[in-house]
């Protein structure tokens, strides 16, 4: 069962980008294909946020450590979409543009968090390995509280950018606060306030 | 400065198809169209040589029209429906001869003639299309401005019934629009009859529409029933959605970015994956034309 599941769970993290790359090689993005690229990879990533951080309650109310053990790819395919939409926008859509893209980062709050966003998520990828789990011992797990703020940030960034309805934008804010809620430990500060 | 000809750029059938269009409109206004459609619009196509036609595709799907909501494609998708027959237009407040003139009356007092122009949306995209149109001066002069007119105010239909977007309250509906008096006299505005030669379809604003080509798209109001002459500068619905972010003016500045994003660059549409943004210039390339009229201005302030 073991050798089924992840490689069958690492095709499936796949399946957007390979909708993607079909779509450009069959010239089918439409009008503005640079800003659907750019959509479609920034949702994803906010999307595998969503489905990585589901993982620890998932196991929580149906005991199965399954949800752990896919975690950690999960959490890199959030890296993966978040650097194709990076990429997008630095060598596709501002061909490496390097004053315009300072500029924007600097200057535009929604470039900003989502840059700092992406920059976040880096110190997660480099100790992800079991290696690293190891020998950070319990400072890993505060490390990889990061996420946190990464979700929010992404969530941010969506909202930001949107002209007038936030409505989608604020669908995954609504959800990451809500999985982010279902952590809280309510019996340990329920027990401790007494 | 080069005149070129439409039959130059246009793909065979779309042009053929517009033939049929002019039989269609008969013989008194297919003459005119004969006469005017060669040959575009010299004043309106400074620096554009390099200017290359949207297709026809993309100017009627790709739309931000958000009485039938906030999709790109939702105007083509919602606004077949849409009855533009009959339809009135009032011209009124500070004039001396207010007019209520239907549709019809309009196309039959006021030729259209072709005018290539480059739209800018505020969202960092633009397109170039061939409009059919007539200066909005030669209307409103019909109506004589009194001397307290001051600005126009357009407004346009409200048909929550018809338009599912004014269902919710995205924006101030009906949307309201507004120019400086002398903006709106300038030769280059235009209220807008059609596109590529044909009638205006539903979801670029018709029956009627304002095009006003230096600045951003959403200046040029769409399905206009209302042109009021005022002496106060209105407030337009962008202006109460999001006062910093949208001035009265709005005219195409690459040196004053929106707060959320730049206005440096462009990107066109149709131009596909490969094409590379391009540099957005001043007035949208129509400097030579209308800078004149923001002399001692500080477009930074008045944005």
């Amino acid at each position: 069962m073991k050798s089924i599941f992840k490689p069958g769970v690492f095709t499936l993290c796949l399946i957007p980008f390979f909708i993607i790359t079909y779509k450009i090689f069959l010239n089918k993005l439409g009008p503005e294909p640079v800003k659907e690229i750019t959509h479609f990879t920034g949702e994803w990533t906010l999307i595998f946020i969503c489905i990585t951080l589901s993982m620890s309650p998932l196991k929580r109310f149906t005991n199965f450590t399954f949800w752990i053990k896919i975690r950690r790819m999960l959490g890199l395919f959030v890296f993966f979409y978040a650097t194709l939409h990076l990429l997008t926008y630095v060598v596709i859509d501002y061909r490496l543009d390097w004053s315009q893209i300072i500029d924007d980062v600097v200057k535009k709050k929604f470039i900003f968090i989502g840059f700092a966003a992406w920059l976040l998520l880096i110190p997660l990828v480099l100790t992800s390995s079991q290696k690293m789990i190891i020998a950070l011992k319990h400072n890993w797990k505060r490390l990889h509280k990061l996420i946190y703020i990464i979700a929010i940030f992404g969530s941010l960034h969506f909202i930001w950018l949107s002209k007038t309805i936030y409505f989608k934008p604020l669908i995954y804010l609504i959800i990451i606060i809500f999985l982010l809620i279902l952590r809280i430990n309510f019996k340990r500060i329920i027990s401790k306030t007494r | 400065m080069k005149k070129f000809k439409y039959s130059e750029i246009t793909p065979e059938n779309i042009y053929k198809n517009r033939r049929k269009f002019i039989k269609n409109m008969g013989l008194a206004a297919g003459s005119m169209f004969i006469g005017q459609n060669l040959v575009t619009s010299a004043s309106a196509n400074t620096n554009k040589e390099e200017l290359k036609l949207t297709d026809y595709r993309y100017v009627t799907t790709y739309n931000n029209y958000y009485e039938f909501g906030t999709g790109k494609s939702n105007p083509v998708e919602r606004s077949q429906k849409f009855k533009t027959t009959p339809w009135d237009v009032v011209i009124d407040g500070e004039v001396e001869n207010p007019i209520k003139i239907s549709m019809d009356e309009i196309l039959e007092m006021f030729p259209s003639e072709e005018r290539i122009y480059k739209l800018r949306c505020v969202e960092g995209w633009s397109m170039v299309i061939p409009w059919l149109g007539f200066p909005l001066n030669k209307i409103l002069k019909k109506a004589l401005p009194t001397n307290k007119a001051k600005f126009v105010k357009f407004i346009s239909v409200l048909d929550p019934e018809q338009m599912i977007g004014q269902r919710f309250p995205i924006l101030d509906w009906p949307y309201k629009e507004g120019l400086r008096l002398d903006e709106a006299m300038h030769d280059l505005t235009i209220l807008v009859t059609g596109l590529y030669g044909k009638k205006l379809p539903n979801q670029n604003g018709a029956p009627l529409r304002l095009m006003v080509p230096w600045k951003y798209g959403f200046k040029s109001s769409k399905a206009i029933v209302n042109i009021k002459l005022v002496d106060k500068m209105p407030t337009s619905s962008w202006m109460k959605a999001s006062p910093n972010e949208y001035g009265f003016y709005s005219n195409v500045n690459p040196a004053v970015d929106h707060p959320r994003w730049s206005q440096a660059t462009e990107r066109v549409i149709g131009g596909g994956i490969i094409s590379p943004r391009i540099p957005t210039t001043m007035f949208n390339g129509y400097g030579d034309e209308v800078a004149n009229l923001y002399t001692g201005m500080d477009l930074k302030k008045y944005f």
